[in-house]
């Protein structure tokens, strides 16, 4: 982190201390039943987890963090929004998201609900409807920071450190997506400051895949 | 070339073994002088000199003694147009510089082939002894624009002519047409095409010397496949001029009569000898290195040899590295530390990390002091003794100089190879963990090299001077794939895409 990003993270500290939370801007409660991917193929809706506590980004610390059970079926259940789980004692909430952008920002979320930023992890899930079986494809990812991510319960990719958010930084092994819901699944973890992730699936091209349309399972 | 030379040339005929430890020129009988442009038939590599001399390859990389032409010249060269191979062969017809350049054709250079049948094509070019000119050292050019037929030859007796052919029957188009003078100074004169430029290959200095042979590859250009061919500094080669391609260095000495090998997909390499290659008893040698292009001149570029290498992705600047934990060269660190009174004092990290620390006034080097010894470089027994036990993924990371990110870059024993090069395995330094080809066409690093075939690399200069990688088989596939950078941090294999960054790679000593 450089010296800007820590004179910003304390600067949004003081004023987050004076000023009253904002909305999340890049963010809204979904208004329909299904969503595209956007142009650049990106998937802009997704069901996100109130943040957990999060001990480090390094990979074995990481690894650890993901293989921890936090609630019940945590790698199989498709929440709706408003659901609410309990975590080490304290009650989260699932909250249904469509981003404006091609990412997902995860400290806007955070910050208008109170709640901490830093040092967390949020699961995130959502559910790509193919109309069609698609071989071949890869699922492409960026994110604040490190994150581990799984495609109908197989992890495909695992990308760890102190890290922004680039496009297609992670990448999978070629995948199938099957015909009628897939669910992608995620845990992203931060270190401080920003967090926001994006994904998107590439076809055999590496070309942004499209014609699908993703739900959050409900 | 003096008679002397040529008889020197005739007589070589000596094969030879390249030393298991030594990755310089090609392997097995490559005891050739004067080599024509190798040449592809049923998969096969030949290649022809002085003589009768004769190679052939199943890959490019071993080569055997082949099968002596009709006609035992000087300095042939071949090409293949159609269903016919044309070799053009010169010969001395009479005192010196009294000579001819014959023409014969077959529809194969295998023996064993029924196509096999070297005919007549009778005599293209000549020189009467009087004029000035050496009708030897031909070289033969098809030019991919007009698809017209092109012969070069000469040999420092007066000049370097040009003759039409008829890419028909490979004979002279029109032999009243006087030949065209376009260089001095040298021989074995070859043209190739490249990017709008008619550039002309000549050799200069002298051969048959062995070791103190001066001979040296040199060249110019010119937008017409009629000159004037001028160097780098605009002087003609008519006049003398010729920019330098290759000349000795390392264990070799003087090259000479280059012929371009286009293996397609922007992959070239041209071939030559060596007049002496020390490490074979200073005999001359074929080679084949790779053709490099820059600022619109060929460059001569370097195969690959073995050592230990970063492999960093040209698309995204991120290393081939081994899927586990790095720890930082030295040993972890806090961000902060004792001494915490420099410059950079009291600044927390979000994460709850200690302050920056400074370089420390108060005892305490700080962060930005030091451990104030050598940090020695980090190898894999430093650190890898909690790494899996068995297959890990390779992913691109940024490259710190940790053990898991160096990979030794070694031939692979007994393993064949292809033009210039022999197959390399790939292992993190200092372990035996090799990366190889998946049946689904990614990547793994195996806890251990045995040798098959997907765990051998075939790695390449390309034209700008990085390399490609690929296996040398995918399991349960025939189509070849390149190790390619997906993300910026992910490799796969994919096919070879000369337009793009995806499958270009640097090789770094790390």
């Amino acid at each position: 982190m450089n010296a800007f990003r820590i004179s910003a993270v304390l600067l949004i500290a003081v004023a987050s201390s004076v000023v009253a939370q904002v909305a999340p801007v890049t963010l809204s409660k979904p208004v329909t039943p299904s969503k595209a991917p956007d142009a650049e193929g990106f998937i802009p809706r997704w069901m996100i987890l109130e943040p957990i506590p999060s001990r480090g980004l390094t990979q074995n610390i990481v690894r650890e963090e993901v293989q921890k059970e936090y609630f019940p079926n945590q790698m199989t259940i498709l929440p709706h929004d408003g659901d609410k789980v309990t975590v080490d004692g304290k009650e989260l909430v699932w909250h249904a998201e469509d981003t404006k952008n091609y990412n997902v920002n995860l400290y806007h979320l955070a910050h208008a609900l109170g709640k901490p930023t830093s040092d967390v992890l949020f699961w995130v899930v959502t559910v790509v409807n193919s109309p069609k079986e698609i071989s071949g494809v890869r699922l492409a990812i960026g994110s604040n920071a490190a994150s581990v991510w799984w495609v109908n319960g197989q992890e495909v990719i695992s990308i760890y450190g102190d890290r922004q958010t680039v496009i297609d930084d992670g990448v999978s092994r070629r995948l199938t997506l099957k015909k009628g819901p897939n669910v992608v699944r995620a845990v992203i973890v931060n270190g401080g400051g920003a967090t926001d992730f994006c994904a998107r699936f590439l076809d055999a091209n590496d070309k942004p895949l499209k014609g699908y349309t993703i739900g959050l399972g409900n | 070339m003096t008679v002397v030379s040529i008889v020197l040339r005739s007589a070589l005929c000596i094969s030879f073994f390249a030393a298991a430890s030594v990755v310089l020129a090609l392997d097995g009988q490559i005891g050739i002088h004067d080599p024509s442009t190798i040449v592809q038939c049923d998969g096969k590599y030949y290649v022809y000199g002085t003589g009768g001399g004769s190679l052939v390859s199943d890959d490019g990389w071993t080569w055997r003694a082949g099968t002596a032409p009709p006609r035992r010249g000087l300095a042939p060269d071949v090409i293949h147009i159609g269903d016919r191979y044309y070799m053009y062969v010169a010969a001395n017809i009479g005192a010196q510089p009294k000579a001819a350049v014959n023409m014969i054709w077959s529809k194969s250079l295998d023996p064993a082939s029924p196509d096999y049948k070297w005919e007549e094509g009778g005599v293209v070019a000549s020189s009467d002894g009087i004029e000035d000119s050496n009708a030897i050292d031909p070289g033969v050019f098809r030019d991919p624009n007009d698809r017209k037929l092109w012969l070069t030859y000469g040999s420092y007796f007066g000049y370097i002519r040009l003759v039409e052919l008829d890419p028909k029957t490979g004979k002279r188009l029109n032999p009243n047409d006087p030949p065209r003078n376009i260089a001095i100074n040298g021989e074995a004169s070859d043209m190739i095409y490249h990017d709008g430029w008619y550039y002309l290959l000549l050799t200069h200095g002298s051969c048959c010397r062995g070791a103190d042979s001066g001979y040296n590859i040199r060249t110019g250009r010119a937008r017409k496949v009629t000159g004037p061919f001028l160097d780098n500094t605009g002087v003609d080669m008519i006049e003398g001029g010729g920019k330098l391609l290759i000349g000795s260095g390392g264990r070799v000495i003087g090259p000479g009569h280059f012929g371009l090998l286009d293996l397609g997909d922007g992959v070239q390499k041209f071939s030559m000898h060596w007049e002496a290659d020390l490490d074979r008893g200073g005999a001359s040698v074929l080679d084949i290195r790779p053709l490099l292009w820059k600022d619109g001149w060929p460059v001569a570029g370097e195969n690959l040899r073995e050592g230990t290498y970063e492999i960093e992705s040209v698309r995204t600047g991120t290393a081939l590295e081994l899927a586990v934990e790095g720890v930082p060269v030295g040993g972890p660190r806090g961000r902060g530390g004792p001494g915490g009174r420099g410059p950079g004092r009291g600044v927390a990290g979000p994460s709850g990390a200690q302050g920056r620390g400074g370089f420390g006034r108060g005892g305490g080097r700080g962060i930005f002091g030091g451990s104030g010894g050598v940090i020695p470089a980090q190898d894999a027994a430093q650190v890898s003794a909690n790494w899996p036990a068995g297959n890990i993924d390779p992913r691109l990371g940024n490259y710190l100089v940790q053990a898991q990110q160096k990979w030794s870059v070694t031939p692979a024993p007994n393993a064949g190879g292809y033009p210039g090069s022999p197959y390399f395995r790939i292992s993190i330094a200092g372990t035996d963990r090799t990366l190889a080809a998946t049946a689904d066409a990614e990547l793994i690093v195996l806890p251990a090299f045995t040798g098959a075939p997907e765990q051998l690399w075939r790695i390449e200069q390309l034209s700008d001077g990085t390399w490609r990688i690929m296996p040398k088989s995918i399991p349960n596939s025939a189509q070849p794939l390149a190790l390619s950078a997906v993300g910026s941090s992910f490799a796969t294999l994919s096919k070879f895409d000369p337009s793009s960054d995806k499958q270009r790679w640097m090789l770094k000593t790390p």
